[in-house]
């Protein structure tokens, strides 16, 4: 009877103690998404009202001119498309090369398969500015070797190239762990049954890798469309860089018009906040597989 | 749990036709090729020129310099200290404030207290966007005309520099990086905390133990893979801390990062390769946390 009256006691307690938390909790989502908020309430303010009535003035009025300005005045349907050059290429390849050695590593045992895991996970968590004087001149060196500069060097290959160089060591990983647990009789009835090794990857391993590699591509497609620094190092010409190095560029040059500018955040922002919700299982599987991004 | 059937590999090279060995060959190959040429080989250039002066033109044009660079670093450059000031406070703000922040945060997620699911998102949606946005979206908290600056009762006409103001920015360069870095830290611990048995917590619980015992006791210690994975993390995230202050800052040293000095001296004066000394000083300082790490997920290989 005691410990009913004493159970039910502590229930109590605990349950104020969540709701305390919640709400502390609650109060710190809404700073935290704040800023967020308050640069999509910009985006569909003129910039005249702000000028005329003042930040925190009583909205006159609420559009959405400011975004059709921002894709007409901003150029961003041509730079949306530099980022899918990139980015579809990049993770594709990356899933590719990176399913190929997970698969080796896994499936046989040669001596150098750890060292090769090593070479590849610790390439990931690198400094990437220990390669950027190197790549660049290797970029216009090469390009001069084939009587063309821009072979790599301004050229969306090059960017793609770096991207998969760097993230490959990480979809390695995640791939090689996740095969591990893929049971090896599948891989002996499959050798038994006179399978070329490249049929054993293709037909066998490949369709059993579909998770992670769903998981994988959300995510990597998330980094590589948002990174914008080595477009800015690798890319000379602005109208070939992706979006988000463009949106730093237009930063400056629409500096006053924060109005047009924030219409311009929040459209280059919504495509990996909606690859997020949609498909916020494989995001979240993405992480946990490999547990840490380079 | 592994079996010996599951342990065992396929050995025999004799099953091996030549085509098959073609084709391993290829698949290891093709890959590792690309990751020696674009990654590692640039990475020891980098070294070997750290030890050079050169203007990163004319490979003829390179001049043997000895340690000249770093001895230029350490003994005449004041900015140096300066940047490993802030990457250290930098480091102490993640690991004490920003990264248990993330982790108690996960906790109470995942004890799914009222709304968890809602605030999980909040807490995410930061990650996904890129630092060119996120310098934007905190321009228009801080700049003249500002949610921050009209708060404080300033208009566009006599508003205050936060980002100049070397008493306060400091403070708000780590506010804006935790706003990304709690999230991060949150949903990889909540993926961690999903493979604790919850039993043992509600037995602690029942025991009398109070939410922070049963935190530190059955969680923390259960939790010991995720914890090195995070605890490298935040080392390495703020060792190579850079784009965020690259965004407001550019290649200025206002707030100058070992990062930023790397690529100053890359884009500016690239005649002595200190930007090469730069880079490798950060790469001897990240070689601990890398080791860590990859003894940590590859425990059971080299065994």
């Amino acid at each position: 009877m005691t410990t009913i009256v004493r159970d039910k006691k502590y229930r109590d307690k605990q349950k104020r103690k969540d709701n305390f938390i919640s709400v502390f909790i609650g109060f710190f989502a809404i700073v935290w998404i704040f800023p967020i908020l308050w640069t999509i309430w910009t985006s569909l303010r003129p910039y005249n009202d702000i000028i005329s009535y003042g930040v925190f003035s009583w909205p006159r009025h609420l559009n959405l001119d400011n975004y059709f300005n921002a894709f007409r005045q901003m150029g961003l349907t041509r730079y949306f498309l530099n980022t899918l050059y990139v980015t579809v290429p990049a993770v594709l390849l990356t899933l590719f090369l990176g399913s190929l050695i997970a698969f080796v590593v896994s499936r046989y045992s040669f001596k150098f398969n750890l060292s090769l895991l090593l070479l590849f996970t610790a390439g990931n968590m690198l400094p990437i500015v220990l390669t950027y004087i190197p790549v660049f001149w290797l970029y216009i060196k090469i390009g001069d070797l084939f009587g063309n500069r821009s072979l790599l060097y301004n050229n969306y290959l090059g960017i793609v190239l770096v991207h998969v160089a760097f993230q490959v060591g990480f979809a390695t990983f995640v791939l090689s762990s996740y095969m591990k647990t893929v049971p090896k009789e599948i891989s002996e009835s499959a050798i038994v049954d006179g399978a070329s090794v490249f049929r054993h990857y293709w037909n066998v391993m490949l369709p059993l890798l579909r998770p992670p590699l769903a998981a994988l591509g959300v995510l990597m497609s998330c980094w590589i469309y948002n990174d914008f620094f080595w477009a800015l190092i690798l890319m000379s010409q602005d109208s070939k860089r992706p979006v988000t190095s463009a949106l730093r560029q237009l930063q400056g040059e629409y500096v006053t018009d924060f109005n047009l500018l924030a219409a311009g955040a929040v459209i280059v922002a919504a495509p990996t906040v909606i690859l997020f919700f949609v498909l916020r299982k494989q995001f979240v599987s993405g992480l946990t597989l490999g547990s840490t991004k380079g | 749990m592994k079996t010996a059937a599951a342990n065992k590999k396929i050995r025999s090279r004799r099953t091996l036709s030549k085509n098959d060995r073609f084709t391993l060959a290829a698949f290891i190959g093709i890959p590792t090729l690309m990751q020696i040429i674009f990654l590692w080989l640039p990475a020891l250039i980098t070294i070997v020129l750290s030890f050079t002066y050169w203007n990163g033109i004319n490979v003829g044009d390179i001049k043997w310099a000895g340690i000249a660079n770093y001895k230029n670093i350490f003994f005449g450059t004041p900015v140096f200290y300066e940047a490993l000031k802030n990457n250290a406070i930098w480091l102490l703000w993640f690991t004490f404030i920003a990264t248990p922040l993330g982790i108690l945060l996960a906790y109470q997620i995942d004890r799914k207290i009222k709304g968890h699911k809602l605030y999980e998102t909040v807490f995410y949606i930061p990650v996904v966007l890129s630092l060119a946005i996120i310098g934007i979206i905190w321009n228009f908290m801080f700049q003249p005309g500002g949610f921050i600056q009209g708060i404080m009762g300033r208009d566009i006409g006599n508003a205050i520099s936060i980002w100049g103001n070397y008493d306060i920015n400091t403070y708000v360069i780590m506010g804006v990086a935790s706003w990304r870095h709690i999230g991060y830290i949150m949903l990889l611990y909540l993926a961690g905390l999903k493979s604790v048995d919850s039993s043992l917590r509600e037995a602690s619980a029942i025991d009398g133990a109070t939410e922070w015992q049963t935190f530190r006791k059955i969680v923390l210690p259960a939790m010991r893979p995720v914890n090195i994975i995070i605890v490298v993390i935040t080392i390495i995230e703020s060792l190579r801390a850079f784009d965020l202050v690259y965004i407001i800052y550019g290649t200025s040293t206002a707030w100058p990062l070992l990062n930023i000095l790397v690529f100053q001296n890359f884009a500016g004066q690239g005649i002595s390769m200190k930007g090469a000394a730069y880079a490798v000083i950060l790469l001897v300082l990240c070689v601990g946390p890398i080791l860590l790490y990859l003894r940590a997920v590859f425990k059971e290989d080299l065994k």
